[in-house]
């Protein structure tokens, strides 16, 4: 019971960082029905950009409680989000127009050039990076066994709900929200209502990448490693996530990727930690085969 | 002399390698209701298109107060006063009325609270619905949407596709008045497309005849309902 109870407080941790990326992969299916393969790789250069703003401030000696990491999670936010702009602007918008495929394999490229521009920027070996938030709280004990509720764990459970609280107000109640739902479901009437339509994708660009950054910084700071590679298979999760939930439904994509850390995390604590992975991506098959829709999604095909 | 308000010189424009306009000139002028008549695939929505910017031109232009308008991005276009009701509607079907009102409002810069009371006075019908999904009204109530929508942006030109389309006579009718309500009160204009000709040519001051993308007959709405041709090709059976 102690032991299943620790493995569901993991698996929600877990979960609401996949649920922050497929956020991204499914806000950006919706407005332009694209799979922005990139997307993974944008996670991991928010990793890195925080990983350089948390050695930055230790060599300053001001990694000390969490204004720190507010700061580092407020810088990781908005270069990773010129990130995600950049790569809408140079990679895609030029594409915007042309046959449907094309978008899909000029965001496998810029996935690539992402990857490589890393490896060559920051070096291809694994980047280690210290525990910067240590303890937690006790919940229970059985025996020998204390389920524990980590300072990091809370920390990623309470600025994912944050995140997902501002991002929710953004998109219901804004009119840069409503604007980008009206790109969602008619984007030449949106055009002729006046919105400025390739601004309002660039800016699901931006959004994403932002939620994609807070992601990665919680990974590293979760993780201790941050790699030039390490978005591929996140991405890939996050992007099963997005699936299951049902691609283009922003709930869906949070109730997704809260099933994926779940089922990884059970999976691996009842079963085998080496075949997770399998495990996540048998989810992947089996809702593309048996529920294409996924749970949240619309049960029409919409032409986007 | 009546100002010029829209000013279509000579446009030409098309999808691919279909060309649907094939060099069209008309104007319409300062508060004047002109009504556009033609068969299905004449070119008439991809005109009121193509003067938002959609379809591009291929050659010609678009002059809206004298200003040339024809390379301007459409949002731009539609800044500038132009509002369109376009074919099939194109209501938001996840967004509430109210919001699908909003939306009319918030590019053009006009406030939605000040816009409302009008197009609700126009169409009560809209605000007992304004909780609900646009895509769950009626054909009727879509097309009152639509135009309330186009409303919302206080415009000085109002582009209208087939207001009628689907609709029962009776509430075609109030819609037809709601148009001539709008033009005498606020001295609205309005370029509107029909395939019922006899209301919208009644309703006109003045009319075009578009045959597979060329103008080939104008005049005012009452010269045009008297001419034979034009009751034997567009008025025939009809009321």
């Amino acid at each position: 019971m102690a032991y299943a109870l620790q493995q569901l407080i993991n698996g929600i941790s877990l979960g609401m960082i996949y649920g922050l990326i497929a956020v991204g992969y499914t806000m950006v299916y919706g407005i332009i029905g694209m799979i922005n393969f990139a997307h993974g790789d944008i996670f991991m250069v928010g990793a890195f950009i925080s990983l350089i703003a948390i050695l930055m401030l230790i060599s300053g000696g001001m990694m000390e409680g969490p204004a720190a990491i507010l700061l580092v999670l407020v810088i990781s936010m908005a270069f990773t989000a010129l990130y995600g702009w950049t790569v809408e602007r140079v990679a895609y918008r030029p594409l915007r127009g042309s046959f449907r495929l094309a978008p899909l394999i000029s965001a496998i490229g810029m996935s690539i050039v992402l990857q490589n521009f890393v490896q060559v920027s920051q070096g291809a070996r694994v980047k280690p990076l210290e525990p910067q938030i240590t303890g937690g709280v006790e919940l229970m004990r059985e025996g020998n066994f204390v389920v524990q509720l980590s300072y990091m764990q809370i920390l990623i459970i309470v600025s994912t709900l944050a995140v997902l609280a501002i991002f929710t107000w953004l998109v219901t109640q804004t009119a840069l929200g409503r604007a980008m739902r009206a790109c969602e479901q008619d984007r030449k009437m949106a055009a002729l209502l006046g919105i400025n339509t390739d601004r309002t994708i660039s800016l699901a660009f931006v959004i994403g990448a932002a939620l994609a950054s807070v992601a990665g910084t919680l990974y590293l700071l979760r993780y201790g490693i941050a790699d030039f590679f390490m978005g591929f298979i996140v991405g890939v999760k996050a992007f099963t996530a997005a699936v299951l939930g049902g691609i283009g439904s922003l709930p869906g994509a949070v109730l997704g990727g809260l099933l994926i850390g779940l089922i990884e995390t059970f999976w691996s604590a009842y079963f085998s930690v080496q075949y997770k992975d399998v495990a996540a991506f048998g989810i992947l098959v089996l809702a593309l085969v048996f529920l294409p829709t996924g749970l949240l999604g619309r049960q029409e095909v919409e032409k986007v | 002399m009546a100002q010029t308000m829209l000013e279509v010189d000579n446009l030409a424009t098309g999808y691919g390698a279909v060309q649907a306009l094939k060099g069209v000139s008309l104007h319409v002028d300062k508060g004047e209701i002109v009504t556009l008549i033609g068969a299905n695939g004449a070119g008439k929505s991809t005109l009121l298109m193509s003067i938002c910017g959609e379809p591009r031109a291929r050659a010609g232009r678009v002059l809206l107060d004298g200003e040339d308008i024809t390379a301007r991005p459409t949002h731009e276009i539609m800044r500038g006063g132009v509002a369109q009701s376009p074919e099939g509607r194109r209501i938001f079907p996840r967004m509430s009325v109210l919001e699908n009102l909003v939306m009319g409002a918030q590019a053009a810069g006009q406030d939605p609270a000040t816009q409302l009371p009008r197009v609700y006075d126009l169409f009560p019908r809209l605000k007992e619905r304004q909780a609900q999904r646009g895509g769950t009204l009626s054909g009727g109530e879509q097309q009152m949407l639509a135009i309330g929508r186009a409303l919302m942006s206080r415009p000085r030109l109002l582009l209208l596709d087939e207001p009628s389309l689907g609709l029962a006579p009776l509430i075609s009718r109030q819609i037809f008045a709601a148009i001539r309500a709008l033009n005498e009160s606020e001295g609205l204009t309005v370029l509107l497309v029909e395939q019922n000709a006899n209301q919208a040519l009644r309703l006109a001051h003045r009319g075009y005849v578009l045959v597979t993308g060329r103008i080939t007959m104008s005049g005012s709405g009452a010269e045009l309902l008297a001419r034979p041709e034009i009751r034997d090709a567009y008025l025939g059976g009809s009321h």
